[in-house]
Order: structure tokens, then C-alpha cells, then sequence
């Protein structure tokens, strides 16, 4: 069983804290953390999933399809699959037939760009919008259980599979704009998220080890949510740890800091369902 | 209906030892939090598990294998798991039951040879 977490009281961390995270001297070599292509030649890969900073416990979990505790999202997104919605009498098998099938490799590609929307989205957006415009269904709130399951549910298809950013010119701009909010220190406490996680990754925070913020495990469950959350909700939580004011679900900047991640993280393979403390 | 994932073997030899594995979605919430709006969220806890065991071609409710009691203490979307002696081929019947009514019963059939 696994104990109810006393809510790692993460990142609400105080201005004396954060200064002495300022005072580790960031590793001379500077974590080399390629972005797509850039890892060419003889390089090892330095790039680590958060997995890897885990606990072996919690690394069982998440191997293991009987304990993971996201599984049942993954389930529950099975059973909405076929289950018809909204004015069009539809279900998503409907147009999608078998998502073993048609959904294999499509979480690989998110965020990408969305001609009917003529922007990028994330998967979460993509899924709302066929419920929306497809289904003629009220779209979930982003982030929403109902939502979260069918996220899991389509990103299981790809599980295993290479990260494999879109290449097309509006998500590379959203990329390139995801890769500068990166970089920005932000907040009260005045830090980037390189501060953290390429700077100080593998360094102690509060008791955290601080990972190299790869997205390659969402929808994942959170010991500390007691639930599955998408990418964004991790996002809110570090930008919240800094005290920087949130950028809402599904907005650009959200949108544009989940692309360029997912752009760091090309070639890394999808753990989704994945667990983390 | 919460959805539910059990792990019990098809199949087993006389004597042997198995294990079963029981994860259902529920949110354990314990009574004592206030949601984000200050409100006090009430109590709704699975209360109790248990794990009975019908043999094939017996009428009855069975033999209890397992149970528990389950407090605020324990995460949402609990995992339990334990060990039994398969004898005979038959049926697992594994229910929960705690606040507000809730009470959900799946079954897992096993051959014993
Ligand atoms: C003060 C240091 C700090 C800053 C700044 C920070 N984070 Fe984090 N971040 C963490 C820690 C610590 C964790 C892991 C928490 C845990 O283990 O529960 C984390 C987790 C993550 C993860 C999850 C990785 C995984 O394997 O699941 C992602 C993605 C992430 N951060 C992205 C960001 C982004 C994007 C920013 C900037 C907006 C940012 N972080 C800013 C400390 C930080
Ligand atoms: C009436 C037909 C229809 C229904 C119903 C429908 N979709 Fe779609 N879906 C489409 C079409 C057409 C596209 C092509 C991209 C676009 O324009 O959105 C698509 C694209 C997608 C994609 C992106 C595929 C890719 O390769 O990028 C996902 C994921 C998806 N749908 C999930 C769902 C889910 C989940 C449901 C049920 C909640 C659903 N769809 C219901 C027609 C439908």
C-alpha cells in the first residue's frame, strides 16, 4: 500500500531556501542536454528521465501494469473511447475505430499544430476539440478526470515509442518561444527552469532530487496528487514554486514550454503511464 | 462503478501458493481537508475488503480468505495484495464496501489441476 504522502511541500519554498539554491555552484560542464539532432556522433546521451531519479519503490510501481495506480485511468479511458457523446451520436471509435491502432505514435508528435485550429495544441486540446467540433459535446475543463483518462488512454498506445517532436514551422516557433520562457528567470524567487533542471539537476531540493524535467512520462500519476495529472498541472506546480504567476491550461505559454520540452526530450521513449513521487 | 485491475491466476497447481492483487479507483478522502475554497470536504472512505473464496460447483458465500479494515490513513486508489493456497478450482469474490453506500464486488474465476 502506499502510504498517504504528508505532501511534499515541494517547492513552497522560502526566499531563505531559494537563496541557497543559488548558492550551488552550477556544475562546470553544464549538463549537456541536447535538444533534437544536436546529439550526434560518439556523445553519450546525458539526458535522464525523471524515472531515474526515483526511488527503486517507486520505480516498481510504475513498471508494474497490476500495481500502477494510473492503469485506471488508462481503463477508464478504454471504456470512454466507445461510449457515445454529444448531439452527433458519435464515440470516438467511431471516426478512430481501434485506438490500438489508429493512436499509435500520435502522442509522440505532441504539441503539434493543428490546422483546424490554426495554432498549436496539446494533446489534451486536440482530444477536447474532437469532443467539441467532432462530437458535438460541452468540452472538458482542461485537466479534467474525465479528460485525464482519455489522455492516458491514447498516449498507452504510443508507450515505449520515441518522442518525436513536429518539425513543421508554427510548432518550431512555438519551440523556439517555449525554449526562451525556459531559459527566463521568473517569480518572486527569480528562477529559470534551467536554474534547476539542466543547472542543478541531480541536486537535492527540499528533499527532491531535482530531475531534468523531461516530459516523456504524462499523463502520469503523482504520489503527492494521489492522482494522474497532465504535463501542465507539473508546470503550474514548479511555476507556483517560484512564485511566478501560473500561465493558465492550454495557454500559449503553457503550450510553448510543453513543445520545447517535448523538443529536448526527442528520441527519448514514452513512459506514459508513468508514476512520480 | 469504480474501475478496478485484479491480478489473480488463471490457473494453479494444487497446494501452490498464489498471490492476488486487488487496485481500486477511489479518492480515500479522509474527513479532515478543506478543499481550495475553504470548504471542509466530507468524509468517504472505503471502510473494509474482503476476499472470499467459493468453490466450484459449492453454493454459499464462501470461505473468507482475506479482509481488512481500511482507515483515513491509506492512499486513494488502494493496492492490496496477499497470498493464498490454491485447493480447488472455483471463484474469488472480492468486495468493497465504506461510506456514502459505496459497495462494488468483482470476481475472478481460477483452475486449480
Ligand atoms: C526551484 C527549482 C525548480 C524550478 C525553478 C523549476 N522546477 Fe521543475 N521541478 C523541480 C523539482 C524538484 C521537480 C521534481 C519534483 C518531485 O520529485 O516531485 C520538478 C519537476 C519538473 C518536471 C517533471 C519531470 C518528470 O520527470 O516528471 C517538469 C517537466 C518540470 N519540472 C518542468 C519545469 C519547468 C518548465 C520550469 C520552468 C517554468 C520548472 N520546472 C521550474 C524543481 C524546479
Ligand atoms: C466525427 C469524427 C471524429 C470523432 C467522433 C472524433 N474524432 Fe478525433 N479526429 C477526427 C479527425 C477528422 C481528426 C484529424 C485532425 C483534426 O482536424 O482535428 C482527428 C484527430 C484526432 C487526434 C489527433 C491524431 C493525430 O494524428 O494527430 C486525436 C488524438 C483524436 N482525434 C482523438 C479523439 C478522441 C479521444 C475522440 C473521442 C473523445 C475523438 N477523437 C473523436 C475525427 C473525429
Amino acid at each position: 500500500m502506499i502510504g498517504k504522502s504528508t505532501k511534499t511541500v515541494l517547492l513552497g519554498l522560502g526566499l531563505g531556501l531559494a537563496s541557497a539554491v543559488l548558492t550551488f555552484a552550477p556544475p562546470a560542464h553544464a549538463a549537456t542536454t541536447a535538444g533534437a539532432g544536436a546529439g550526434a556522433g560518439a556523445m553519450v546521451d546525458a539526458r535522464k528521465s525523471g524515472y531515474e531519479f526515483m526511488l527503486p519503490a517507486t520505480q516498481v510501481l510504475q513498471r508494474d501494469d497490476s500495481q500502477n495506480p494510473a492503469m485506471l485511468w488508462v481503463k477508464d479511458g478504454a471504456a470512454r473511447w466507445s461510449q457515445i457523446e454529444g448531439a452527433n451520436g458519435k464515440s470516438c471509435a467511431s471516426c478512430h475505430a481501434h485506438a490500438k491502432a489508429s493512436m499509435k505514435g500520435v502522442a509522440a508528435k505532441y504539441p503539434a499544430y493543428s490546422s483546424s485550429l490554426k495554432r498549436v495544441i496539446n494533446l489534451q486540446q486536440q482530444i477536447n476539440f474532437c469532443r467539441a467540433a467532432r462530437q458535438g459535446a460541452v468540452p472538458f475543463a482542461l485537466e479534467n478526470p474525465a479528460l485525464l483518462g482519455l489522455e492516458s488512454y491514447v498516449a498507452f498506445q504510443s508507450r515505449g515509442m520515441l518522442t518525436a517532436p513536429s518539425s513543421d514551422a508554427v510548432t518550431v516557433a512555438a519551440q523556439n518561444k517555449g525554449q526562451s520562457l525556459f531559459n527566463q528567470r521568473m517569480g518572486q524567487i527569480d528562477l529559470s527552469c534551467k536554474d534547476c533542471h539542466v543547472d542543478l539537476a541531480g541536486r537535492s531540493l527540499a528533499g527532491n532530487l531535482i530531475p531534468q524535467a523531461h516530459p516523456t512520462g504524462y499523463p502520469l500519476y503523482r504520489l503527492a496528487w494521489q492522482a494522474v495529472g497532465g504535463l501542465q498541472r507539473r508546470l503550474r506546480n514548479c511555476l507556483v514554486g517560484i512564485r511566478a504567476e501560473p500561465y493558465a491550461f492550454g495557454s500559449e505559454e503553457m503550450v510553448a514550454l510543453e513543445a520545447y520540452l517535448v523538443k529536448r526530450a526527442a528520441g527519448m521513449p514514452l513512459e506514459s503511464p508513468a508514476v512520480r513521487p | 462503478m469504480a474501475h478496478t485491475i485484479l491480478t489473480v491466476p488463471a490457473v494453479a497447481k494444487s497446494g501452490e501458493i498464489i498471490e492476488l492483487r486487488a487496485l481500486i479507483q477511489h479518492p480515500m478522502e479522509t474527513g479532515y481537508r478543506r478543499s481550495s475554497e475553504g470548504v471542509m470536504l466530507p468524509r468517504d472512505l472505503i471502510r473494509s475488503f474482503t476476499c472470499r473464496f467459493l468453490e466450484r460447483g459449492k453454493s454459499g458465500e464462501g470461505e473468507l480468505v482475506f479482509s481488512a479494515t481500511l482507515h483515513a490513513a491509506i492512499s486513494a486508489n488502494p493496492f492490496l495484495s496477499f497470498h493464498t493456497t490454491a485447493y480447488a478450482s472455483g471463484t474469488f469474490v472480492l468486495t468493497w464496501s465504506g461510506d456514502n453506500g459505496f459497495t462494488q464486488t468483482e470476481r475472478a474465476h481460477i483452475a486449480v489441476r
